[in-house]
């Protein structure tokens, strides 16, 4: 694997572990299923590619981006919250309406943005290093910032109120948390996230397309999971992290498939390599247990 | 319990250090050659073919003296960003990328550093892959797969004296279907006939979609459409249910049951591709190379197909078909 496919990797990794952490919150804190990453991903993408274009600070765009996707997160709470509309239903319905929502925005299926200027230009000029080092590095900085604000939030009190909400609702209810505000705000708070992840991504992809969005949950969901296996979970700020290390093992091991080719494998093979990998490094820990286990068992029966 | 879980890890670090084991042979004279689709189909899977056999007869042999490697994002426009970097980082003499969104990542990441040739895309310019047709400058070329619309209606108008709606299902989510439905329509209506469109997001709602044109057009034409062409066979039963004839955009749609489709196959349009990329073997800078549009076209019947359809194809449209499909 060359250092810029690898680098191109993590860096990837780094992106998706924004979505990660966005699906963290409505997944694992609200215990939500959200479904409207789907749709929101895209639509920070679109926002920020048509404001980009239209001579709009890239910085500007990627906050606008942020506030289009929270404000699909409001929807998809308010569906579920005020009109009882079942979350995952709630979620479904507003990842369609997203769909026709960002041609709209778009007025067109794909916004290219090669050659404009976008969030990574400056930093470009500042860091003097290979091209291919200042996206990862700009995108650790921004996941870093991201990671002390959101356990910074956990930690408050208002944080500590959704924490509750999610893990036992009538409880929360009981002990005076408004838990209709909360799911309403966590999900609003996961698609802004999920959103932004959308705006640097059409920057660094260069463009934004109406099929990005396709499937975003499952690799969201994935990394969340695969962050989960191989990372401690004791901690939120463990839990967190966790992510993004799983986001960025995920696309590592993309990336290994793509390079599958020396044992025979071909490019039709991708997915499923993908998936096989996946399952090998959660599993791998426990068999490695299991076998302790029976040794152990073995010794005692001598 | 730390240690534990980070074996997982490990694990997939030791995979990787394996790939140092097996690197590609290269020699001195040998040229690398990657290239890439959003998708497999049968369209792009033929522009492919194209690029490959151009080059084979050519003198590049693969295994011999030209490396060459294709990878698919299966649909996921991450991974076609991941495979963009992939293809820069391995530094080949070209990458190749066809269709839209892998093209645009196979731009964004080469950076001029190395030659993109990118293939099958509708409107090249609108995707900022290169500033004009003509000497593109920078290090971007390649073949839009524009169609002869004009041509194309000629076609139905043809088979169809009588014409006076059709009926077009696309997916408004696909950038070049949307710059072809649009032109077809202002074509369609300069000749004072009606275009109605039907939308199909994804590949399962091409049978509903075309169902819902049934009573409203006399004829089906399927553009370019990669959600469309995948379940071609839907509005094939459509077309045979309803009795309404279905021409198609491309060659390859006939032996999948189309009527008739005047158009180029996407294996030329490869052999097209496959030419500039030899040319940047041999030296060319990619910038000085036009973009170049398809020109070569060729009449695909199925006289059964549309029989089935109720339309009898009249003898001279057969005599001039290049390919007769029993």
């Amino acid at each position: 694997m060359s250092l810029i496919a690898f680098l191109g990797a993590i860096e990837t990794g780094l992106l998706f572990g924004i979505v990660a952490l966005g699906v963290f919150i409505s997944f694992r804190i609200l215990d939500f299923p959200d479904l409207t990453v789907d749709g929101s991903l895209p639509m920070g993408a679109a926002t920020s590619a048509m404001l980009i274009v239209n001579g709009v600070n890239p910085f500007v765009a990627c906050l606008c981006a942020i506030i289009a996707g929270a404000g699909a997160g409001l929807v998809t709470a308010w569906l579920n919250v005020r009109l009882g509309i079942l979350h995952l239903l709630a979620s479904i319905l507003t990842m369609i309406a997203l769909y026709s929502v960002n041609l709209r925005i778009m007025g067109k299926p794909n916004q290219a943005l090669l050659g404009e200027e976008t969030v990574f230009t400056p930093f470009e000029a500042m860091i003097d290093l290979p091209y291919y080092w200042v996206t990862p590095l700009v995108l650790l900085g921004i996941i870093l910032i991201i990671l002390v604000l959101l356990n910074l939030f956990l930690s408050s009190e208002l944080g500590l109120g959704m924490r509750a909400t999610g893990v036992n609702a009538r409880m929360a209810s009981a002990q005076g948390i408004k838990t209709g505000k909360m799911k309403m705000m966590g999900i609003a708070l996961s698609n802004g996230m999920v959103a932004l992840a959308g705006a640097l991504f059409a920057q660094i992809q260069g463009g934004a397309d109406i099929s990005m969005g396709v499937g975003v949950i499952v690799v969201g969901l994935a990394a969340v999971i695969l962050g989960e296996a191989t990372f401690s979970t004791r901690t939120i700020i463990l839990a967190t992290v966790g992510c993004v290390v799983g986001s960025i093992l995920y696309r590592v091991v993309v990336a290994l498939a793509l390079n599958a080719d020396f044992i025979g494998l071909q490019a039709q093979d991708l997915k499923l390599v993908t998936a096989v990998l996946v399952v090998l490094a959660m599993t791998l820990p426990g068999a490695r247990q299991k076998m302790a286990k029976r040794k152990l068992v073995k010794g005692a029966l001598k | 319990m730390f240690n534990r879980k980070s074996l997982g890890l490990f694990a997939i670090a030791a995979l990787m250090g394996l790939n140092a084991f097996f690197p590609s042979i290269a020699q001195a004279d040998t040229k690398t050659v990657k290239i890439t689709a959003i998708v497999e189909h049968p369209a792009l899977d033929s522009t492919r073919k194209g690029v490959r056999d151009i080059l084979a007869e050519n003198g590049y042999k693969i295994g011999e003296n030209l490396n060459w490697e294709f990878q698919s994002a299966q649909g996921d426009v991450g991974t076609a960003g991941q495979i963009a970097k992939k293809f820069v980082g391995d530094a080949p003499d070209a990458i190749v990328a066809i269709a839209t969104p892998s093209a645009q990542a196979a731009v964004a990441a080469a950076r001029g550093h190395i030659p993109v040739v990118f293939s099958a895309v509708t409107d090249p310019v609108a995707a900022k892959l290169v500033k004009t047709w003509k000497t593109p400058g920078g290090s971007v070329t390649g073949v839009s797969d524009m169609l002869p619309l004009e041509k194309h209606l000629g076609l139905i108008t043809e088979a169809m004296p009588a014409v006076k709606t059709i009926g077009v299902p696309y997916n408004p989510g696909e950038a070049n279907s949307v710059i072809l439905v649009e032109l077809f329509t202002k074509t369609a209506e300069s000749q004072g006939i009606k275009v109605i469109t039907a939308s199909a997001p994804s590949s399962g709602d091409v049978l509903m979609a075309v169902r819902s044109l049934v009573g409203k057009v006399d004829a089906i034409y399927v553009t370019t459409d990669n959600t469309i062409v995948s379940a071609f066979e839907a509005v094939v039963k459509v077309g045979i249910d309803a009795k309404i004839p279905v021409f198609a955009g491309d060659t390859d749609s006939v032996s999948r049951g189309a009527a008739a489709a005047l158009g180029f196959n996407y294996y030329d349009l490869g052999r097209q591709t496959g030419q500039i990329v030899l040319e940047i073997l041999q030296g060319k800078k990619a910038g000085s190379i036009d973009v170049q549009g398809v020109d070569k076209t060729d009449l695909h019947v199925n006289p059964a197909s549309a029989l089935k359809m109720g339309l009898k194809l009249s003898e001279d449209l057969i005599a001039k078909a290049t390919k007769v499909i029993q």
